[in-house]
């Protein structure tokens, strides 16, 4: 199979590329993004949201390309034989590369690790999603910009498990950047528009040093679910998660959708939905 | 051949010459869910293996 671009072996197949024309397509298709989403201004200061794994390095390699001055945040859960592995990575990738790492310990900021949590509360997702937005949301003030290395499968997911559970006000986060709001951080997705295969063969071309890693909590999701309906929908119907975060992105244009307001945590200041915001719960929960 | 599917961290051996997207129908692998090296090189779906050669089938899907 030859490259539609030029006389080499293709490695990918839809597009049909070579190893340089998929490189060259794949970043191209970044910058677009972030360009017709208006992603960054030349001033900004960005954050990038690390986890080790292919996505977020992807990010990270990318913006400092595009954008120069990136710091790499991470956020250690307690998850062992998990992240600490993908920490690792994410380690010698900040000093091979020359960036500034900040890693952040549940252990630290909240009293125990997530395996420590996990034995009194059983819904891991929940628990560490809660705990991470709002490390990520507190640890971010200063900077402009939040990256994050959401796909295109990822917001796929995330749309349809929205649509699912009836969340509607959250299908406002499934967008290639949030509104500026008070209290928060913007956060931009610069992958929105690329397959989690094409993110994964394009980490894979530049050699970088992204082992497989899984959750171990990751079977217990209902997001899993949902991927692999995703997945199956995919081979039937090509194009199936664009078509889903284009019709979204129209939809939520075109309907207004009301956001819930917020207050201001009584007791850490962050930005809340009533007034002990879910983490400050969480915490007292946890005592 | 000699496979390694990354996700089990499992190697088996099996009896196959053909397509990539043909051996992965036989593992039951959705074809979007992974890539597939020989030689330390990417293949795609459509080049030929035989039972003479070795590939690695790598999961996209990492994370929680």
């Amino acid at each position: 199979m030859i490259c539609s671009k030029c006389s080499e072996k293709a490695v990918f197949l839809e597009p049909k590329l070579c190893k340089k024309h998929f490189i060259d397509y794949f970043e191209k298709k970044v910058l677009d993004t972030i360009k017709k989403f208006k992603l960054l201004n030349k001033k900004d200061r960005v954050v990038v949201a690390c986890s080790g794994g292919k996505d977020s390095t992807t990010v990270l390699y990318l913006l400092k390309k595009f954008h120069g001055n990136v710091v790499a945040l991470a956020i250690d859960e307690g998850i062992k034989g998990y992240r600490d592995k993908t920490l690792v990575d994410l380690k010698k990738f900040c000093k091979d590369n020359d960036i500034k790492l900040q890693i952040y310990f549940f252990e630290k900021e909240f009293g125990k690790t997530l395996d420590i949590m996990l034995k009194k509360k059983n819904y891991p997702c929940s628990v560490c999603g809660t705990f991470r937005r709002y490390l990520l949301n507190k640890c971010a003030k200063g900077f402009h910009k939040i990256a994050t290395g959401h796909n295109m499968d990822d917001e796929a997911q995330a749309v349809l498990m929205n649509l699912l559970k009836s969340n509607t006000d959250l299908l406002l986060h499934s967008v290639p950047i949030t509104s500026k709001r008070k209290g928060f951080v913007q956060r931009m997705k610069p992958l929105y528009f690329c397959s989690e295969k094409e993110v994964a063969a394009y980490a894979l071309l530049k050699g970088f040093d992204v082992g497989f890693t899984e959750c171990p909590y990751m079977e217990e999701s209902f997001r899993n679910v949902v991927r692999n309906s995703l997945n199956n929908y995919e081979k039937e119907k090509k194009g199936s998660k664009r078509n889903i975060l284009e019709k979204h992105l129209k939809l939520i244009n075109d309907i207004k959708i009301s956001r819930k307001s917020f207050q201001y945590c009584s007791i850490c200041g962050e930005p809340s939905q009533s007034d002990v915001c879910k983490a400050c719960e969480l915490i007292k929960s946890f005592k | 051949m000699k496979i390694f599917i990354e996700k089990q961290n499992k190697n088996i051996e099996k009896k196959f010459s053909g397509k990539i997207k043909d051996l992965l129908k036989d593992l039951k692998i959705n074809s979007d869910t992974v890539l597939v090296v020989k030689d330390k090189e990417l293949i795609t779906e459509e080049d030929l293996v035989s039972d003479k050669d070795s590939v690695k089938i790598l999961s996209v899907i990492s994370g929680g």
